[in-house]
């Protein structure tokens, strides 16, 4: 335990190292946006990692709650003029609430028949949001105004100062989205490392265990399912407004199967591998762009052969070699 | 009024049926293997497609036909020789992944070859409807229920009668038993595979005048299909093929008296309701944990 | 004396199958109390029955004269009862520190707010609880595990690690469901001492046990099971001559 809360701590360094040296090597505004949207979706993928990663639950409709987050803050701030950070809290807090209400139910279910729920539940969603044409402007979605705090605006097309230093609303979003990604990393760890995290991490290892020395599996798969929709959530909203768009996509199948596929490829129940999962999948497309038409073969291709040989994701894999290699060298010095 | 509701229920079920075979794909595979098979649907896209392009090339119909199925034969051996097979041990949510990757890859094959239009398959036979009841039948739809009809019924022949069919239900209720008895398993998991195959394929041809074609189709009608073999119980051939109709018919009702935008919420409402009263499905298997 | 456990004229059938039936008995706090049987006799059946993971076809079960049947393992677990398991369930996922400390679940008083912001109130609960667990591996002879991973464990370690678990609920009565299944000679041996001294401790035992050596040397009382129903019951000298489970045991 002690070298896990050690690990922790150096995990939370370097990622904050990363995030901070990241300015140094880019000055194309596009690579910003780039580099704030992953961050922003790392964060949610964090979040999702803490049920599919820890609890063992999965869920194929995540997107869904990213979309709720970003359309209760695009419409409320958009269309009502609400400022930003109490649209954010109060769409986080209706996000809770749906997902308790829909989670108690189908949490029950096990392995396929959760997959199959929770992929239901997010398609729903999605279908609405296209549908309410009058609310969320259909399948051509709806701008969004930027990000406020008490009247101060971030937006990327904006000019700041930092510290007496002049900066340009990109860094200033990516800097924004990067502390964000910090602080979501920081709870998540916490949560894990904890007498909570344990509770939902033995509901992965056996649920019969954690059952007859206390543990209400029901309630804290229920927890953990709330908390990782409040992460979609709040990182939609934020998404919302970086974009200064939305459209229903986000709340798709589509973007579902991303996030859950970065858990998956960063590697399960491994907080900066998922990060490493949202980074590789989000640049996968661009360095893929080049190829045109052979795209989307390539992805398919590449993602199979990844999840094939590496089934336990990029990090673990990588950590196992390390550790082998380590092994190997120490056993030479004997 | 009642010609009205003819006309849903006919729509209905012949997308029911589309949908039962599909979903009797989802289940052959998750009984051999446990694998959910998110490439299902791109067996209908291609068995569609191949059809499309071979006719369009000049080759007869029903030779296309028999070309485009044993492409998808061959397409559901590589997938799990290649793709399933490698990764056995892996987690089930990483044989998900896997196969995601493989319904891309394969739409991504689909769209080099045969691009990105909607392509349009004529009927099988005449292009006249015929009148029920003040109802418009399409005949294409009737060769959809014919078809699948004798599908199921081969199916259930072969399950019940030949030693190929038995192996792969001896190996689907106990992979060490049947391997004790000297089935080969490889050999079992690669056949269903194959036979899914050839279902998807088969139903992807007919549908295919009705729905149109084009290599992304698969995405839709593959979720539909675990959609329907959730409501009927994964494992359950039974349960699929109920599963589909009841999945079609209920939506065909929801667009006609509903709206059209959400004839897919209806559906997947269905399945949340289905499992919050059967959490396995209509028939599903109940399963005692052994501990 | 009331009895601690109370189990009253309790049915169990899957599917038309009585896996147990009409079986009736009491457990007095502080006693060893063995379910003996052959195979297939239903006594895992029984004790998934009195720990909430099954739902009985008829009967009851008492625990402190409170009615069970309806309540799950957790709620169980609340009120003092912890088990073991034939086919383990140790959470590979995890450190065999962490499996053990998860049995301190009921006793540690975190909540969300805690939790996320590491509070101190937290850290606190957690170093008293790595303590115990500590204390506890030691106790069951798994001090030599204090940093592996559960998965790096012997087969016996993890039996007695899963003992520590369930112990670390600070339990009025633990079940032990084949503890000794697999185990070597010594380790049996060290298996019995270790139920002699958590006996000592004033906590009830219960067992299911296939070893008659170890069985009838540490147990209060016991119950034969045949075909799910009660064939005897009795002090260890009733049960060794009494010609029902004489016949059943040797001429079956």
């Amino acid at each position: 335990m002690a070298q896990l809360s050690q690990f922790r701590l150096k995990g939370l360094l370097i990622l904050a190292i990363v995030i901070f040296a990241v300015p140094l090597f880019i000055t194309n505004p596009f690579h910003y946006g780039l580099a704030t949207q992953i961050a922003l979706i790392a964060g949610a993928v964090v979040g999702l990692n803490l049920l599919v990663g820890f609890a063992g639950q999965i869920s194929l409709g995540h997107a869904g709650f990213f979309g709720l987050g970003a359309y209760f803050s695009a419409i409320t701030t958009s269309t009502y003029g609400w400022s930003a950070i109490p649209a954010l809290v109060v769409g986080a807090i209706g996000v809770a609430i749906i997902a308790w209400v829909v989670g108690r139910p189908i949490l029950r279910l096990k392995g396929h028949y959760l997959s199959m729920a929770t992929l239901a539940v997010g398609f729903i969603i999605a279908i609405i949001l296209n549908n309410e044409r009058e609310i969320t402007g259909g399948p051509d979605g709806m701008p969004v105004v930027p990000f406020d705090v008490f009247g101060w605006e971030l937006s990327p097309f904006g000019q700041y100062t930092l510290f007496g230093m002049e900066i340009s609303g990109d860094l200033a979003w990516y800097l924004f989205a990067g502390v964000i990604l910090l602080v979501a990393v920081w709870l998540a760890q916490n949560l894990i490392d904890s007498p909570i995290g344990r509770a939902l991490r033995s509901v992965h290892g056996s649920e019969v265990a954690a059952s007859v020395v206390g543990v209400n599996t029901a309630k804290y798969k229920s927890l953990v399912f709330v908390i990782s929709a409040v992460y979609a959530s709040v990182m939609g909203a934020l998404y919302a407004h970086y974009q200064g768009f939305v459209t229903p996509a986000i709340a798709g199948f589509d973007f579902s199967i991303i996030l859950i596929t970065m858990v998956v490829l960063g590697g399960m129940g491994s907080t900066i591998g998922v990060i490493i999962g949202a980074v590789v999948l989000e640049l996968l497309p661009q360095l893929l762009a080049d190829f045109q038409d052979m795209e989307m073969v390539l992805f398919g291709l590449i993602l199979m052969l990844t999840m094939i040989f590496m089934p336990k994701g990029l990090l673990p894999t990588a950590a196992n070699l390390l550790a082998k290699r380590r092994k190997k060298s120490a056993g030479g010095d004997v | 009024m009642f010609s009205e509701f003819l006309q849903y229920l006919f729509t209905g079920i012949t997308i029911g049926a589309t949908y039962a075979l599909i979903a009797l794909g989802f289940t052959l595979i998750y009984n051999a293997s446990h694998v959910i098979n998110f490439a299902q649907g791109e067996f209908l896209m291609v068995g569609g497609m191949a059809t499309v392009s071979l006719t369009a090339m000049g080759v007869p119909m029903l030779l296309a036909v028999v070309l485009a199925v044993i492409l998808a034969g061959v397409l559901g051996i590589a997938l799990q020789r290649l793709a399933i097979a490698p990764a056995k041990n892996a987690d089930v949510v990483t044989l998900i992944i896997i196969t995601i990757g493989a319904s891309i890859f394969i739409r991504g094959l689909a769209q080099l070859v045969w691009g990105k239009e909607y392509h349009v398959m004529a009927n099988f036979s005449s292009d006249e409807p015929i009148q029920v009841f003040g109802a418009v039948l399409n005949t294409q739809s009737l060769w959809v229920l014919g078809v699948g009809a004798i599908l199921v019924a081969v199916l259930v022949y072969f399950f019940t009668r030949t030693l190929t069919g038995k192996a792969i239900l001896a190996t689907s209720m106990n992979k060490d038993a049947a391997r004790l008895v000297g089935i080969r398993t490889q050999v079992v998991l690669m056949l269903a595979f194959m036979v899914s195959a050839l279902l998807g394929s088969i139903a992807g041809i007919v549908v295919a005048p009705i729905t149109f074609t084009s290599y992304d189709i698969g995405i839709i009608l593959g979720l539909k299909g675990f959609v329907a073999a959730a409501i009927g119980g994964l494992g359950s051939g039974m349960g699929a093929v109920v599963g589909g109709l009841a999945l079609g018919v209920v939506e065909a009702m929801a667009a006609g008296y509903l709206s059209s935008d959400y004839k897919d919420a209806v559906a997947f409402s269905m399945i949340l309701l289905v499992l919050f009263f059967l959490p396995r499905g209509l028939f599903g298997a109940k399963v005692v944990e052994r501990v | 004396m009331t009895a601690l456990v109370e189990v009253n004229n309790l049915s169990k059938a899957f599917g038309g199958v009585h896996a147990v039936e009409d079986v009736s008995f009491s457990v007095e706090a502080g006693q060893v109390y063995s379910v003996i049987g052959p195979n297939g006799a239903g006594k895992t059946t029984l004790f998934n029955l009195i720990t909430g993971l099954y739902t009985p076809t008829s009967g009851d079960v008492k625990l402190n004269g409170e009615s069970t049947v309806r309540l799950q393992p957790n709620e169980l677990a609340e009120r003092g009862m912890c088990r073991t398991f034939q086919q383990m369930q140790i959470c590979m996922n995890m450190t065999a520190m962490e499996n053990v400390m998860l049995g301190r679940h009921l006793t540690l008083k975190s909540n969300l707010l805690t939790t996320l912001f590491r509070l101190p109130a937290l850290t606190r609960d957690e170093k008293a609880a790595r303590e115990k667990a500590t204390e506890l591996m030691e106790f069951v002879g798994c001090g030599e595990y204090l940093n592996a991973e559960a998965s790096a464990m012997s087969y016996g370690a993890l039996k007695r690690l899963e003992i520590a678990r369930a112990l670390a609920a600070e339990p009025k009565i633990v079940l032990l469901d084949e503890p000794a299944a697999g185990l070597n000679a010594v380790e049996t041996a060290a298996l019995e001492e270790l139920i002699r001294k958590i006996a000592a401790q004033g906590i009830t035992v219960m067992l299911v046990e296939h070893d008659m050596k170890l069985v009838m040397g540490i147990s209060d009382r016991l119950l034969v099971l045949n075909y799910g129903r009660v064939l005897a019951e009795g002090t260890p000298e009733q049960i060794r001559s009494n010609p029902d489970v004489i016949a059943a045991y040797l001429g079956g």
